[in-house]
């Protein structure tokens, strides 16, 4: 299996002399906050990620593309290890978080650290607006009200909320509009200060209004943040990325600047699907 | 077919009706004050009441809660929760199979693990049999509830860094409570109208039991007792005792719903 994997490694080398992971990636000044070597990961039987090797620079937005099925998401659910929920599940290789083995920490640590915000909103329906922000200070221990009231109003105005929701904190989660739980469930996300957000399709089930305010804040969150975000909108990772990452059948077939993929992609696959002759 | 629906659902509905016309009409005139506040009387004395039996029925079912609510809610949670393992699949079998042994079989057992060492019946022994029958009921109905609770909560909360025990406390058990209490009140409800595992162990008493260590009356033994006897008066008192057990447990329900209910 080790053979297999190692000579396609090179192979993946060879063929992409001049633009590759590594070289995109080092041309920028800024740290490496995520890094993936030979990332592979196993529902069962079935091969869901094929020797990832992937950087991914601090305050930078890194966008997933690809296919349905390509392993996009199976990814970005390895770098805070939400795919250990599925029984089964395995994982080989090496992934790191500023130079730390993400799988020999704390999986609540990594997590705390690692942000998430999911597909479909999904605020907790028990909670008020309000609970929402709070529930992840006060579950892991935070007391100080104030302190909470204060991280609440920020986390609120930070996912562009606060206006919406001002005087309706006491209200259900669940009673605002799709969009608007979307940026509840950002805030959520931000109030337990994370370094880095993973966005798994984040306004696929957004209206494009919605959606625009969803991209308008990843643009604005990234200064403080780092932010992989998985999509299947491809002009969407055009207008928010810095990076983007082509995955196809669990590979990495190629990742640059984002404005590279999009004008001159090294790979023949990367243009079909980015011309929309597949996918 | 929507008539047929229609149908089967009404007549699935003329038991129950039957059940509150004949308790109603046959048990409604022996209520009265007494009833509730005084002890029974000997064969051929009129008057008297039950409120010993109505006592020890409110404490048997709270004794078999203490023993099978919390058993069985932290069993469904593990079943849920953690239950993807062989261990659980067993649990869960076992708890299907315990379901389904007859509540006169769980008596006996009862009786020999609790009453023959102790040498005399007990209202600790009534409310262990109870407790032990409850327990499946509310292990299957509280992991079933939970069941039901959307993954996408689940990995919210463990995205946020949220132990999982703690979210399973804070976020996901709130989210099924209503479903949960229900099953927790289908067994109090089966407690509640359970005889034949009292008869070994709880025994009845004419009295009132000074300690739990004694024997205790019922409302459904007395039920029992008084519903064969040849006395016209006994036979009403028992209409009477199956009226207000199934007011209690109404009450009850009504009352747990609104203290239970969600805020949104």
């Amino acid at each position: 299996m080790e053979d297999v994997l190692e000579k396609k490694d090179i192979e993946f080398k060879t063929v992409t002399p001049n633009t590759n992971v590594t070289s995109a990636m080092i041309e920028q000044p800024k740290a490496i906050k995520i890094k993936a070597e030979s990332v592979n990961c196993f529902f069962g039987k079935v091969h869901a990620l094929k020797n990832i090797s992937l950087t991914i620079p601090e305050h930078s937005v890194v966008a997933i593309i690809g296919p349905s099925g390509c392993g996009k998401s199976t990814f970005l659910r390895s770098i805070n290890r939400m795919h250990e929920l599925v029984p089964d599940s395995r994982i080989t290789g090496k992934l790191t978080l500023d130079g730390s083995d993400i799988y020999a920490m704390d999986a609540v640590v990594v997590r705390k650290r690692i942000g998430m915000v999911f597909q479909k909103p999904n605020p907790f329906p028990t909670m008020s607006i309000f609970d929402n922000v709070a529930a992840g200070l006060r579950m892991n221990g935070f007391r100080d009200k104030k302190k909470i009231t204060d991280i609440v109003e920020k986390s609120l105005h930070q996912a562009a909320l606060w206006n919406e929701v001002k005087d309706s904190l006491s209200k259900s989660g669940v009673s605002l509009s799709v969009g608007q739980q979307q940026r509840l469930c950002i805030a959520r996300t931000l109030a337990v200060s994370p370094e880095v957000i993973l966005m798994d399709e984040p306004a696929s089930a957004l209206d494009p209004i919605s959606t625009t305010k969803i991209e308008e804040l990843v643009y604005e969150l990234k200064s403080k943040y780092t932010i992989v975000i998985v999509t299947h909108n491809m002009q969407q990772a055009a207008r928010v990325s810095d990076y983007t990452a082509f995955f196809y059948m669990g590979e990495l077939i190629e990742v640059d600047v984002t404005k590279q993929i999009f004008t001159a992609p090294s790979k023949k696959q990367t243009e079909d699907y980015i011309t929309g002759r597949f996918g | 077919m929507y008539g047929l629906c229609i149908l089967s659902a009404l007549i699935a509905l003329i038991p129950l009706l039957l059940i509150f016309y004949h308790t109603i009409s046959l048990g409604v005139s022996a209520l009265n004050v007494d009833f509730f506040t005084k002890l029974p009387k000997p064969v051929g004395e009129p008057g008297g009441g039950l409120a010993n039996a109505i006592i020890g029925t409110i404490i048997l079912v709270g004794l078999g809660s203490i023993v099978g609510l919390p058993v069985g809610v932290f069993a469904g949670v593990y079943l849920s929760e953690f239950g993807n393992n062989k261990f659980a699949t067993i649990i869960r079998f076992l708890t299907d199979v315990l379901n389904g042994v007859p509540s006169i079989v769980i008596g006996v057992v009862a009786y020999t693990i609790v009453v023959l060492p102790m040498k005399h019946f007990s209202a600790y022994a009534g409310g262990f049999a109870l407790g032990i029958l409850m327990i499946p009921i509310v292990t299957r109905t509280t992991e079933e509830m939970l069941k039901t609770v959307p993954n996408s909560y689940r990995e919210a909360a463990l995205a946020l860094g949220i132990p999982q025990w703690k979210a399973t406390l804070r976020i996901i058990i709130p989210v099924a409570l209503g479903g949960i209490v229900t099953g927790i009140m289908l067994a109090i409800a089966r407690a509640a109208g359970e005889t034949a595992p009292l008869l070994f162990t709880a025994l009845n008493n004419r009295f009132w039991h000074t300690t739990l260590d004694q024997p205790i009356a019922s409302l459904t033994v007395f039920i029992y007792n008084y519903g064969v006897s040849p006395f016209e008066d006994w036979i009403a008192q028992a209409w009477a005792g199956a009226l207000v057990l199934i007011l209690l447990i109404l009450l009850l329900s009504i009352a747990v719903r609104i203290v239970t209910r969600q805020r949104y």
